[in-house]
This record gives C-alpha cells, sequence and structure tokens, in this order.
C-alpha cells in the first residue's frame, strides 16, 4: 500500500465528514429544493472512494466490504419498488403516494417521494462505489469469491 | 423554409447546428478509431450530444428554473422553462453512466484475454481463431468421407 | 392527481395486473442479489416468470376480442404520466416472452450451471430477470420514452448475459462488447427520434402522439424523427444490413441466453417497429408508405436471401441458426411492408412460431453443447443415433423453421404468401417460396451431419438429462400444435393485426 502525503491524508479525514454530511442534506432536501438521491448518492460514493483512493483498496473495503455494496445496491432498489409495492397493496396505483395518506394527498406525496428518493440514494452509492471496487480490484490480488 | 442564405435563420438555431456537430463527431471516432476506449469516448460524445438536443429544446425564452417557491406561491407571471426534457435526459444521463462502465468493464476483460484493446490485434486473433477452427474441421470432415 | 381530496375507489389487484407483469421479474432481479445465494437464485427467477406467464395469459383473454387496458403509473393522467397500454398486439408479445422464459429457464438450469461460472450464478439470474423485464416492459409501455428506457434495461442486462459466455469462449466478450456499440448507437438513434417528435408534437404518449401526427400532418421535423427510430429499432432488431452484432453475439452467449434471446429480443424490436409504424404514425402517412416500400422491403427480401445463403455455408450449428435468425426477420418485415392485414397478420404469427422454433433450436444446442463442448458439424455428427430425442426434436423444429405443412412454419408462410398475393404481388410471394429452398438447404446439411455421418469414435456422448429434454420438446410440439391448431395464433394475430391498423370493429 502506497501512503500518501501528510497533508493529503489528514485533509481527506476532515474532508469526509462533511462530504457524507452535505450527502445527507442533498438526499433529505431532494423533495423542495435541487437535489435527491441522485446526487445525494453519487457525493456519498464519493465519500468512500476518496478513502478509497488515499488510503488503499483494502482499508476502504474494512469500512464497506464488497458484498455489503452488493446487498446495498439491491436494497435500494427493493426500497423504491417496495413503495410502489405498498401504495399498490393500500388500493393505489403502483407509485401513487396519495396511498399514504388519503387525506391529504400532499403529505403522502411528501413521505412517498422521500422513501423512493432514500432507494435511489442507496442504490446510487452502491453502483458508485462497485463500479469503483470493480476497476480498481481487478488485480490478482482480487479475490472472486467476495462477490 | 427558404432554400437561399437565411442568417437569422442560421442563428437561430445555433443549437441544432452544434448538436449535429458534435453528434457526427461523436459517430466518427465511434467507427473510425480501432482502439476501443476511444470508441466509447466517441459514444458518450454522441449520447452526450443528445443530451444537449433534449435540453436546450427544454429552453422557453426569459424562463427561469422551473423549481417550485418554497412559500408555495406561484406567481403567474412567471414564465418557466420545460423541467420534462431535463428529466428525461436525467434518465437518459443514468443510462450512459451505466453503458460506459459496462463498455469499460468489457474492454478491462478483453485486455485481460486478448492482451490488447487495439481493434486490429483483436480480429486478427479472432480470424487466427476462427481459421484454426476451420482448419480442423474441415480437416476431420474430410477424414471420414 | 388533483390537489383536493377526491372519493378514492380502491384498486383491486385485477386492476393491478398490467403493473405486476413488470413488477414482479423488476423486483424479483434485486432480491436475487439480496440474498446473495445461488440456491435460490434459480427458484426465485423461475417462480417470477411463472407468475409473469399467468399474468400475461389473463391480460391476453381480457383484450383478445380487441379491448383496450390502461394503467396510470403513480395515479397520474396520461398524457401527463406514464402509461401502460395493453391491446391485442402487445399482450400477445408479453404471453410468447413469460412463456419462452417460463420454457427456457429450467432448460437454462443444467445449461448455465455447465456454461456459466458458479459464483457468477446469482449475478447471472438477476441479469436475466432484469431483461426479461425490461423486454416485458418495452411490450407494455404506452410511452415513448419509456419504451427507450426498458430497452436500455434490457440491452444492457443482455450485454453482460452474452458477456457471461466468456466461461467457454473469450470472443464472447468482443461479441458483447460489439453488440453494446451497435446497441447503445442504435438506442441513441431512438431517442433523437423520440426527440424529435417531442419537439414537434410536446407529448410523449403514444396514443396521444398518433393523435397529433394525425391532426397536424407529417413535416420534416416528424419525418425525421420517423427516420431516426427506424434506425435506431433497425439496429436493435438486426434487420438486414444492420446485423453484424447478431451473429457473434447469438454464437458465443452461453445457449439458455442464445434461446431465450433469439426467442425474444429481436421480436419485442419487431414489436417495437410495428407500434410506431401502425400507431404512432400512421401508414397513410405517405412519407412511411414510400420508406417502407422502397427502403425497407428490398433490405427485407435481401435479408432472406443473403443471411441463409450464408447460413448454407456455415459450419458450426449455433452460427448457421443465427444467420438464419437474420434471414427470417426478413419475412417480418416483409409482413409489415405488405401494410394490409392480412401482412401484418402473417408478420405477428411469424413472429410467435418463429420465436418458438427457434427457442426449440437453440436449447437443442445447448443439449449438444453440453456433451459435446460444441456444436461444429464434425463435433455433432452421429448424434442422431447418440443423442435420440434431441435430435428428433432438432428435426421436427427444423422441419417448423423450413415450413413445412404441418409445423408452425408454415401457418406463418402461408399467411404471408396469402398477403403478397392479396396485393397482387406474385413475385414478392414467388421469392417467399424461394428462399424457404435455401433453409431446406442449410437444415438438410445439420440433419444429414446428425443421422447419416458415423459418430466420432472418441465420443462419449448420451442423452442430456430429463430437465433439458423436457423443455426442448415441449417447444417443439409448440412447433407442431401451432402448425395444426392455427386457430388460436391466428385469431389472436388478426386481432392485433386489426388493432394496429385501426381496423378493430369493422
Amino acid at each position: 500500500m502506497i501512503r500518501h502525503h501528510l497533508i493529503l491524508r489528514v485533509v481527506t479525514k476532515l474532508l469526509i465528514g462533511p462530504i457524507m454530511l452535505f450527502a445527507l442534506y442533498v438526499q433529505f432536501h431532494g423533495d423542495y429544493s435541487p437535489g435527491g438521491g441522485f446526487q445525494a448518492g453519487v457525493i456519498m460514493a464519493v465519500a468512500f472512494i476518496i478513502y478509497g483512493v488515499v488510503f488503499g483498496l483494502a482499508t476502504v473495503q474494512q469500512v464497506l466490504p464488497p458484498w455489503l455494496v452488493h446487498k446495498l445496491l439491491a436494497l435500494g432498489v427493493i426500497i423504491y419498488a417496495g413503495t410502489g409495492f405498498a401504495s399498490l397493496f393500500l388500493g393505489y396505483a403502483y407509485l401513487d403516494y396519495g396511498a399514504f395518506s388519503p387525506a391529504h394527498p400532499e403529505h403522502g406525496q411528501h413521505w412517498g417521494i422521500l422513501a423512493v428518493e432514500l432507494g435511489v440514494g442507496i442504490t446510487v452509492t452502491g453502483v458508485m462505489v462497485a463500479v469503483y471496487y470493480a476497476f480498481a480490484a481487478r488485480t490478482p490480488m482480487l479475490s472472486d469469491e467476495d462477490w | 423554409m427558404t432554400a437561399e442564405f437565411d442568417l437569422p435563420f442560421i442563428l437561430g438555431h445555433v443549437n441544432y447546428w452544434l448538436f449535429i456537430v458534435l453528434m457526427m463527431t461523436g459517430l466518427y471516432i465511434v467507427v473510425a478509431k480501432g482502439n476501443l476506449v476511444k470508441k466509447i469516448v466517441g459514444l458518450n460524445i454522441f449520447q452526450t450530444a443528445v443530451f444537449m438536443l433534449y435540453i436546450s429544446v427544454g429552453k422557453v425564452s426569459g424562463g427561469t428554473a422551473p423549481i417550485f417557491p418554497t412559500d408555495m406561491n406561484v406567481d403567474p407571471n412567471v414564465v418557466y422553462s420545460n423541467p420534462l426534457p431535463h428529466v428525461l435526459i436525467l434518465t437518459a444521463i443514468v443510462v450512459g453512466i451505466a453503458t460506459t462502465s459496462l463498455g469499460l468493464a468489457l474492454i478491462v476483460r478483453i485486455r485481460e484475454q486478448f492482451g490488447t484493446i487495439e481493434e486490429e490485434g483483436i480480429y486478427q486473433i479472432e480470424r487466427d481463431m476462427a481459421a484454426e477452427e476451420y482448419r480442423l474441421h474441415s480437416e476431420l470432415m474430410s477424414e471420414r468421407r | 392527481m388533483a390537489t383536493e381530496v377526491l372519493p378514492h375507489t380502491a384498486m383491486t389487484l385485477h386492476d393491478h395486473l398490467p403493473m405486476l407483469q413488470i413488477l414482479v421479474p423488476f423486483f424479483a432481479a434485486p432480491l436475487i442479489v439480496f440474498l446473495g445465494s445461488r440456491r435460490l437464485a434459480w427458484p426465485v427467477a423461475f417462480a417470477a416468470s411463472v407468475i409473469s406467464l399467468v399474468i400475461s395469459w389473463m391480460l391476453l383473454m381480457q383484450v383478445i376480442d380487441g379491448g383496450v387496458i390502461t394503467y396510470h403509473i403513480g395515479g397520474w393522467e396520461p398524457p401527463l404520466g406514464i402509461e401502460y397500454r395493453i391491446d391485442a398486439a402487445n399482450a400477445f408479445v408479453l404471453f410468447l416472452v413469460s412463456a419462452v422464459s417460463v420454457v427456457v429457464l429450467p432448460f437454462a438450469k443444467t445449461s448455465v450451471a455447465d456454461e456459466v461460472a458458479a459464483r457468477d450464478h446469482t449475478l447471472f439470474y438477476a441479469a436475466y430477470l432484469l431483461c426479461f423485464s425490461g423486454l416485458m416492459g418495452v411490450a407494455i409501455t404506452g410511452d415513448a420514452f419509456n419504451v427507450f428506457v426498458f430497452l436500455e434495461i434490457s440491452s444492457l442486462s443482455t450485454y453482460v448475459l452474452i458477456a457471461s459466455g466468456a466461461a467457454r469462449d473469450k470472443r464472447a466478450l468482443t461479441a458483447a462488447y460489439d453488440y453494446l456499440i451497435m446497441g447503445t448507437i442504435g438506442a441513441t438513434f431512438f431517442v433523437i427520434g423520440i426527440g424529435f417528435l417531442y419537439m414537434a408534437t410536446g407529448t410523449l404518449n403514444m396514443a396521444d402522439l398518433a393523435d397529433r401526427i394525425g391532426t397536424q400532418g407529417g413535416n420534416r421535423t416528424v419525418e425525421a424523427g420517423f427516420a431516426f427510430i427506424l434506425v435506431g429499432v433497425g439496429l436493435k432488431l438486426a434487420f438486414y444490413p444492420m446485423h453484424l452484432w447478431l451473429p457473434n453475439a447469438y454464437t458465443f452467449a452461453p445457449s439458455a441466453i442464445s434461446a431465450f434471446l433469439a426467442a425474444t429480443a429481436t421480436k419485442v424490436a419487431v414489436y417495437v417497429l410495428l407500434r410506431f409504424t401502425f400507431t404512432v404514425f400512421s401508414p397513410a402517412f405517405q412519407f412511411e408508405v414510400l420508406t417502407l416500400q422502397f427502403v425497407i422491403m428490398p433490405f427485407a427480401l435481401l435479408a432472406m436471401f443473403a443471411a441463409s445463403f450464408v447460413a448454407v455455408f456455415q459450419s458450426d450449428f449455433k452460427r448457421m441458426l443465427a444467420y438464419s435468425s437474420i434471414a427470417q426477420i426478413g419475412y417480418m418485415l416483409l409482413g409489415i411492408c405488405l401494410l394490409t392485414e392480412t401482412g401484418l397478420t402473417a408478420a405477428i404469427v411469424h413472429l410467435f412460431n418463429h420465436g418458438i422454433t427457434k427457442a426449440a433450436l437453440f436449447m437443442a444446442v445447448g443439449a449438444y453443447v453440453l456433451r459435446n463442448k460444441d456444436t461444429f458439424y464434425n463435433d455433432i455428427c452421429g448424434m442422431g443415433r447418440k443423442m435420440p430425442w434431441t435430435s428428433a426434436a432438432v428435426v421436427i423444429s427444423g422441419l417448423s423453421l423450413i415450413g413445412v405443412p404441418g409445423t408452425a412454419g408454415f401457418v406463418s408462410k402461408w399467411v404471408l404468401v396469402q398477403g403478397a398475393l392479396e396485393k397482387g404481388w406474385w413475385p414478392i410471394a414467388t421469392l417467399v417460396v424461394a428462399s424457404s429452398l435455401l433453409a431446406v438447404v442449410y437444415v438438410w446439411r445439420v440433419i444429414e451431419v446428425l443421422y447419416l455421418q458415423p459418430a466420432r469414435s472418441d465420443s462419449t456422448a448420451t442423452e442430456v438429462p430429463m430437465s433439458m429434454l423436457v423443455p426442448i420438446w415441449i417447444a417443439a410440439i409448440a412447433c407442431i400444435w401451432f402448425g395444426i391448431d392455427t386457430d388460436t395464433t391466428l385469431t389472436a394475430a388478426r386481432s392485433a393485426a386489426a388493432g394496429l391498423l385501426g381496423t378493430a370493429g369493422q
């Protein structure tokens, strides 16, 4: 493992927290301001990727092992589709968020979009990290059994 | 549309000209370059051209960003740009990313298996494999007659 | 959705069928990845396919007399929201795709275990389900842009599935790469076309598009859109001069995937072409008639001959079938170019009949691969005795491929010839028959190799297990069944054709 310059390591450690916080901000304010799952997911993934770039793939894979990434990217889609399923079982059309609060469709929309965006965010984080792992780990050290 | 030279028409459609130039650049790279990575880059330029086409179509002159004001009071005098093409292109961008990463992943595998990412070299190897198969095949088939 | 609270009538599960049709396989895909278990991957995939088949059958029964089912996603009314719209044409395609999936999957279990590395199985079945739901989505949606999204879902997973054949032959990787480049160019052309239509009409809903193009008539933007869509879909369906990705992709993909794709992917692309040429644009649109008759038809005829001719000289069974697929797509396009109800019926019936025929043949190829590692004629010679059941199925479906009376292939070619004669185009009818003679040659070569040549002395091939034989025979018997009981397919196809031409109820 290459040890990068001290300043790089310190600055990275300082940045990772704010990056994640900003990702969450973009995530949860996405319903009434620019942002949302796609952007938040990418920003969240950046936190992991920068950690991997500076501290090495092995270190970041201790934090976020490849099998967990696979579960995450599946989980996000399941949350998205599950939100639809929920509205479907409540007797509304697929992804009709009105189902979650029949008295106030606006509130239902608010909750619905939060759940869906959460799913998108998780999947995008998972996909971006998985793409990074797939390319960075393409060396003989890759143990395919991790998949 | 008149056939003669019409400057306002040409300038007024500048986004379409740029779209055509970008699209053709991308398509040309895909067709003409032998390097697999460059082909993917060309494909990206080609797709980006389409994104530009859609987004420029969604622009309404004098229109602002189509975001709901926080106090929920929409001023009917404010002109908004058309958000629909943007949403469509968001989807198309995601598709583009998926295509690019899949293409690059395939290139990594091709590099490992063939030892080259130049089209010429790969075709040479494939031709050799096919010729070998054909030779084996005709030998065995003629033996049996 | 309305802002004031409206009394809401709860939708029943029955109302949700169009959504569940897509949702079940689509939901099962991440579920497989989430469970991450190799043992559970196949059962989940199979269960999802069976549920899809049941749903598609229920939908087909509802719309077969010319009815239309619509489903508004998120409760948004079209043309604002995305609408799923099912009439006889797409219910028929949905049924074909899910039926093929249910037949191919049991076969795939053994075949994939042999041809794909064990650690990839969970992701393989997840990609398979995504491909399946993508194809179903293309068929079901009534929104032009949504077609693109589903087309890309299915295409991207198809590239992965084809590349997974790399465990057997590394050329699968380059085949997948070539397909990726071609497929993406095709999809992007398709998006440009939709963009032009959106510019001209300001809507993406197909019914609405048809309406607005109908009232405002054709202009240059709409014509350009039509041309781009035609080329884009043409790339996807391996329409003759744009077919170059297909032979390698089908040859090097795992056999189960070749069987599934040959029977469904190009067929769904043909459906998209049908939907755009007949629902979105109407044949009354002069530009379209000219394009179809003077550009597409010559190429369709050329495909029938050129691809069949190339197929004759192949020495690999699987590659031969790939070229024959290109030729058969020519028949479907020819049926479309006739622009009559009979022609369309021929195209739709051939889409179904060729689907089951090719599924049977490619599955038989998979059986030979399991026992002989390869399907070159020198590998499979003498298999008529060593693998009698598989080879018998090859003979039956081979006859259907030629179009011998009593098989499914005959029905569609008969209707096609009828359609050509109806228009008085007897040279075309002659050409259809003549090109079938080429099919006799390439099918005979396989039968000769299987039955009239001695097996290799070192061959240890035995009959494949039941789990593979049963699917092969289901498809082979279907080839005969739909050759004798022509009523079911023809009724559905006529109703679909009438719906597309807008002559239903006349």
